[in-house]
């Protein structure tokens, strides 16, 4: 498991690397395009591009988890709002030996869906009020290891490095496109020799070239790495829960969910546990652009696991779906075997009335609902704009005070 | 340079290497050992609070069922066997026998459909389901780390510096009752 990491994290590096690169020579040969070739244009396009990639990282670094939550509209719950969400979190956040409980949201929308955010000492985990209606206890558990999964293989803070990065890269080279389109300004500026015309143009073409390749190129490497992330925080549910079949068939039910999710868009997509804005389209054709890998190999993957619960059983399943492997043999010469939880009784139909119910009075007490439970078996949900001293039930006549 | 320096030289660089191998193996034990201690600290955690938790149960169900005294007896001796028993393996026994009798006591529970009602019990079904889920996954988490450092204080060459600094193996922590490693009941 740590091997395994220990390699995404290096791949992570790399890949940082290669679009801090790319953002450098865009940088350059904008400056350079602009500034008539000059070495002081140059080194200037890559200081002022270097400086928003500073000041915007440090941001989503410090900020982004806050962000992220406020663009999603989640909502905190307590112990108290939501005991068995609330519980199931702590569950796996011990399965995952996280050194601290992550914040529980919770996003008012029926379709079902989930993320997270943060770093293992400081995280958040939020799902939609739809997929508590649809999940049993133990699909629930599944797609709430597959988050922490995300947060113990610290995915969100490197997609939040390289989201910015992919970011910057577009922003730089979408001033420079539309610049060029508007002024020309470069080219009005040359009256120099004729040396430094003909490096101007060169660079200019450079530039161009850059500028409609770059932003490309990193959104393809940011998207590769979200997708083999994906499957890692999958290997990483399996594990904790030691059930793939939890895992896989949550993710049969929301894939089969055509609702939208309102609140999310292209900055948080990448987010959540199947891409939300992919719904309407209904296929699961994987391309270089996807955010995520399809569903259905997913959860595949997860019900080929026939030998344990382990990263190589992950890998041998990969295998045998896709062919390849997605963990790299050698993270696993010291894997050891996990085993599968044992098969269980079966469990009670899920109840989605009942729970769809008791999702919204999560919302409910939010909103600073007060809840009395009617001796009758009925439950009043007195809202909080409720004046009178005393309410009688509606069913059997009796007062309760408030 | 005379011979005799630079072989003076490759010795003191070889120690050198050797003494920082050993200081970096060493720190490596300490941290997985606070790491299988910090591991069997959270197990504590959570069996205390299904401690804290059996006597709301009982008395729940006591209001409701209260020609069941024996189980409840049992489910208090066990709690209290459960409660004084110190090291790893007298406690994975003890803790083994409480879960079967409070599975016995839910399964009871299910007789009275006054009981299964009521919020209350509900509300406190779904924090012990919770807790031996917790005790589980906290079980799991420890038994992987106490394996992680029993591996690696028996492999060579870190063995050597294991056995330098006094590193022990740690036992893990097994249930005995073979339907208590089945997977911990959830029930809605």
């Amino acid at each position: 498991m740590w091997q395994a990491i220990h390699r995404n994290k290096i791949k992570s590096v790399i890949l940082i690397i290669v679009m801090g690169m790319l953002l450098v020579v865009l940088g350059a040969s904008i400056g350079g395009a602009i500034a008539n070739g000059t070495p002081e244009g140059i080194l200037g396009g890559v200081m002022i591009s270097g400086i928003i990639w500073f000041i915007m990282t440090v941001i989503a670094l410090t900020q982004g988890k806050n962000i992220l939550l406020a663009l999603s509209g989640a909502r905190e719950v307590s112990h108290d709002d939501a005991p068995q969400l609330y519980n199931i979190v702590e569950e796996m956040r011990i399965a995952a030996a996280l050194p601290a409980t992550p914040k529980v949201f919770i996003l008012e929308s029926r379709a079902p869906n989930a993320f997270a955010v943060g770093t293992p000492m400081n995280a958040a985990v939020a799902v939609t009020t739809g997929l508590l209606s649809i999940l049993s206890r133990d699909e629930l558990q599944g797609v709430v290891a597959h988050e922490i999964g995300h947060i113990k293989n610290q995915d969100s803070r490197f997609m939040t490095i390289a989201g910015i990065m992919l970011g910057v890269i577009v922003i730089l080279a979408d001033i420079f496109t539309r610049s060029m389109f508007y002024g020309g300004m470069g080219r009005r500026r040359s009256g120099g020799s004729k040396d430094s015309g003909q490096l101007q143009l060169i660079l200019f073409v450079v530039a161009i070239v850059l500028a409609i390749l770059a932003p490309l190129l990193a959104n393809l490497l940011y998207l590769a790495c979200s997708r083999s992330r994906e499957y890692l925080a999958d290997a990483s549910a399996a594990i904790f829960t030691r059930y793939p079949e939890g895992l896989a068939s949550a993710l049969e039910k929301i894939s089969s969910s055509t609702l939208p999710l309102e609140s999310a868009n292209r900055i948080t997509a990448p987010m959540y546990i199947i891409n939300p804005l992919n719904k309407a389209s209904g296929t699961n054709v994987v391309s270089l652009f996807s955010t995520h890998p399809p569903t259905e190999e997913r959860i595949r993957i997860l019900r080929t696991m026939a030998s344990g619960a382990g990263l190589d059983a992950y890998d041998n399943a990969y295998g045998k779906v896709k062919g390849g492997r997605i963990i790299g043999s050698s993270d696993l010469r010291s894997a050891e075997v996990l085993e599968l939880r044992g098969i269980k009784p079966p469990q009670a139909d899920v109840n989605r009335p009942k729970q769809t119910r008791e999702a919204n009075d999560i919302l409910l007490r939010l909103n600073k609902f007060n809840f009395v439970n009617c001796a009758c078996g009925l439950r009043i949900k007195v809202p909080p704009a409720f004046a009178a001293p005393s309410v009688t039930c509606p069913r059997c006549g009796v007062k309760h005070d408030l | 340079m005379s011979g005799a320096l630079i072989i003076g030289i490759v010795v003191i660089g070889l120690l050198i290497l050797v003494g920082l191998w050993f200081l970096m193996t060493y720190n490596g034990l300490v941290g997985l050992r606070n790491q299988v201690k910090n591991a069997w600290a959270q197990i504590d955690v959570q069996l205390k609070r299904r401690h804290d938790l059996i006597p709301n149960i009982v008395e729940t169900v006591k209001g409701y069922a209260k020609h069941e005294s024996g189980t409840f007896e049992m489910v208090v001796k066990a709690r209290s066997a459960a409660v004084s028993a110190s090291g790893v393996q007298a406690q994975a026994k003890a803790e083994g026998e409480l879960s079967g009798v409070l599975s016995r006591l839910m399964a009871i529970a299910e007789a009275y459909p006054d009981l299964k009602a009521n919020q209350n019990f509900l509300a406190l079904q779904e924090e012990l389901s919770s807790t031996e889920n917790k005790i589980a996954f906290s079980r799991q988490a420890y038994n992987d780390q106490v394996m992680i450092y029993n591996t690696r204080i028996q492999m060579i060459p870190s063995n050597i510096v294991a056995g330098i600094g006094g590193f022990t193996a740690s036992d893990l922590f097994e249930l005995q009752d073979e339907a208590q490693r089945a997977a911990p009941s959830v029930k809605f």
